[in-house]
């Protein structure tokens, strides 16, 4: 149905959700799509867009939440209800 | 006006035909949040910044005049945050309604569109959208000291030629760093650029994938991560050692508030004191001594001497700010808050309302989910602002010995206490209203982590000094007005045989007989009435009673005379109304403002007022059966 749909079936490494990925772990923005306009518009203007590099750097100390994720060369804290709108890929 | 004034603003000339009709140039710096606009704001206008204080919806906006190498002069405007040009909450509202002309100011003549030019491959393209507001822009690369230090190798040349618009480097924070804006600027005036040419695709989208194309051709080399910066936040964002940080951080600022405070404050209240001897020794026994000693130093004295304890809060308050921590406790608190049904971005707001809830309820602007915003005002006044530091300081100065509790100073403790009550109270009703009257979605969480910076010593003092002159203007102003409005209320007539039979005391007695139940006397009722101006107004109110009542015992310490005149339960209670009671009609007005409703401000005046006769009635009646 999306972009990263077709991604995962189509390359070895798959893509998930910025929010499961594993601490300490770089990866690739590959596509932000949600069925919330606000929310993608919101996320691409404080900087994520397709091609950039992202890390979680460190969990909120209740439930693991939010996530202070480093994006490019700066640090953005969001919860992973709005982390899942962005598919990434690690980087080897 | 503003639609002509536009219309007559040719791209070219347009400076000289602006001065000819006596108009200022307007110049709005314009970016995204924290990326230094304030700064080079203050640096441009000489740190004179006019911080306008309650003009309707324009509130943060600030004004100043920057003056150019030529000598000539240009109005500057510094306007909130904003990531883009599409407003999500009120205060990127504010920023955008402006450069468009629809906030009914008149549209700019020139946009200084400011960037970190440390975070230029992830924020350019809000620049690119910056254009399509159809101004003619100056970009002003920001911070350019530090992302060189960091490694960053930019081609400025050619950015400039690939956004069309003229670019300049800067550190606003250094004069020197300044001075390719102020030649900009002044080349502007001559002649100013381009409305930059908008054939730009509306889609956000296809406006990054073209800034990241820019930027990577201009950068040379990036800068490395902030290796500083990481290392601190390994620190302080452990999952078990961040909040322990934060809990012991807090608490550290209110032990030195008290303790810190308590020579200087001594010194003040022996000047006081030695003043109002002073003016007694020297003047004749008549009606307008006693209105100076016992009215205007009494009342006044009464709350001045609070001015070390505002100033040490408000200091940690600033470095805090200024440190880049701030953002980090939002973080921290983010998932606590969000079970409570707030946000973290509520934390910052709740936060400054310890300085004053007035500023804490205009920075919940930034909560663009208007329940969670409602909520966070409601809420905000029930955070102790430094208002109440002289009812607390007093109340626990006469009553609570100054023993040690282990580590702590008890008086210290009961202060901290105090604080807690408020922030639990607040944490419950907003749980209450977020299930009942303000009910609905909360907002993402979504915000940068600035990189740390150390505090520069010039702001630092500048924000220290707005606020201790804010206070002493205060004093100067509505505190030494309503200590002789009541010393003349208290003093007449002259054959009165006792406080009772005053003006005062005729007054405060229509209010007794509500304020018995809950242990308040008659002076209590008489300094509640002024004090809905202010809360330390009631302080200075009961500091003219009682030196009009004992004039040849008064030595300008209104502990004293509280600690022999009240019980122990109508102290407690007495703190206990200081609590919750909304007793200050700016924070009302400013609620009434932000909320744009008079019906969430009548609520938010009795639910405050109803808990706090609650509170004290529970603890009178509880300290009295205690005590016996």
């Amino acid at each position: 149905m999306t972009a990263s749909d077709v991604l995962d079936a189509g390359t070895p490494s798959a893509t998930r959700a910025l929010g499961d990925l594993p601490k300490n772990r770089r990866a690739r923005i590959v596509a932000i799509h949600t069925s919330d306009d606000a929310l993608e518009a919101t996320l691409r203007e404080i900087g994520f867009a397709e091609g950039d590099e992202v890390e979680i750097l460190h969990y909120g100390p209740l439930g693991r939440k939010p996530l202070c994720v480093r994006l490019n060369e700066t640090l953005v804290a969001l919860r992973p209800t709005e982390a899942a709108a962005i598919r990434v890929e690690t980087i080897a | 006006m503003s639609e002509a004034a536009a219309m007559e603003r040719p791209a070219v000339g347009g400076a000289a035909e602006t001065k000819a009709a006596g108009r200022h140039f307007t110049v709005a710096l314009m970016g995204a949040p924290n990326c230094g606009k304030s700064t080079l704001f203050n640096g441009l206008t000489g740190g004179r910044a006019r911080v306008a204080n309650y003009p309707g919806a324009t509130v943060e906006m600030r004004y100043g005049e920057a003056a150019l190498p030529s000598g000539r002069k240009v109005r500057m405007v510094d306007l909130p945050g904003v990531y883009g040009v599409n407003p999500r909450s009120r205060d990127e509202q504010v920023a955008v309604d402006l450069v468009s002309g629809a906030g009914g100011e008149g549209r700019p003549d020139l946009i200084l569109a400011l960037i970190d030019a440390s975070t230029l491959r992830t924020h350019l393209h809000s620049i690119l959208q910056m254009k399509r507001l159809g101004a003619p822009m100056i970009v002003v690369l920001n911070m350019m000291d530090l992302a060189r230090r960091d490694g960053l190798e930019l081609d400025v040349d050619l950015l400039a030629k690939r956004l069309g618009v003229p670019t300049v480097t800067a550190w606003a924070t250094r004069s020197a760093g300044r001075e390719a804006v102020l030649k900009a600027l002044d080349a502007a005036l001559d002649a100013p650029p381009p409305v930059p040419s908008v054939d730009l695709t509306e889609d956000l989208k296809a406006t990054q994938s073209d800034a990241r194309a820019i930027a990577a051709e201009a950068i040379v080399r990036d800068p490395t991560a902030h290796k500083l910066t990481r290392q601190i936040d390994a620190v302080v964002l452990h999952p078990v050692l961040g909040p322990f940080i934060l809990a012991a951080l807090l608490f550290f600022v209110f032990q030195a508030v008290f303790s810190w405070s308590a020579a200087p404050m001594e010194a003040i209240e022996g000047a006081i004191g030695a003043i109002g001897e002073f003016v007694r020794g020297a003047m004749p026994p008549t009606w307008y001594r006693s209105l100076i000693v016992d009215g205007a130093i009494a009342g006044v004295g009464s709350v001045v001497v609070f001015l070390p304890q505002i100033l040490i809060l408000f200091a940690f308050i600033l470095a805090l700010e200024a440190s880049g921590y701030m953002a980090r406790a939002a973080f921290l608190m983010d998932e606590l808050m969000m079970r409570v049904g707030l946000n973290g971005r509520a934390f910052i707001p709740l936060l400054s309302s310890f300085a004053c809830a007035i500023p804490g309820i205009m920075a919940a602007r930034v909560i663009s989910c208007e329940r969670d915003r409602i909520t966070t005002i409601l809420i905000a006044p029930l955070m102790t602002c430094s208002a109440r530091l002289p009812v607390y300081s007093i109340m626990i100065g006469a009553f609570i010995p100054a023993s040690s509790v282990g580590l702590f100073n008890l008086q210290g403790l009961v202060l901290f206490a105090l604080y807690l009550i408020g922030v639990v109270s607040a944490v419950t009703v907003a749980f209450i209203l977020k299930r009942t009257a303000a009910r609905g979605e909360t907002q993402a969480l979504i915000m940068e982590l600035p990189t740390y910076k150390a505090p520069e010593a010039g702001y630092f003092l500048i924000g220290l000094w707005t606020r201790a002159s804010a206070f002493l203007k205060r004093a100067g102003t509505i505190i030494l007005a309503t200590s002789i409005g009541l010393w003349f209320l208290a003093a007449y007539p002259t054959n009165a045989s006792g406080l009772r039979e005053t003006y005062a005391g005729r007054l405060g007695a229509v209010l007794e007989p509500l304020l018995k139940p809950i242990g308040f006397n008659l002076e209590i009722a008489i300094a509640l009435v002024p004090g809905m101006a202010a809360r330390e107004v009631a302080i200075s109110a009961l500091g003219t009673i009682y030196a009009i009542q004992n004039p040849e015992e008064n030595d300008g310490a209104l502990i004293d005379a509280l600690q022999s005149a009240w019980s122990l339960p109508t102290a407690l209670a007495f703190l206990a109304w200081f609590v919750f009671a909304p007793q200050c009609f700016a924070t009302l007005a400013t609620i009434r403002r932000e909320t744009n409703s008079w019906r969430w401000t009548g609520f938010a005046f009795a639910y405050l007022t109803g808990l706090a006769y609650a509170a004290s009635a529970v603890t009178y009646w509880t300290a009295r059966a205690v005590i016996g």
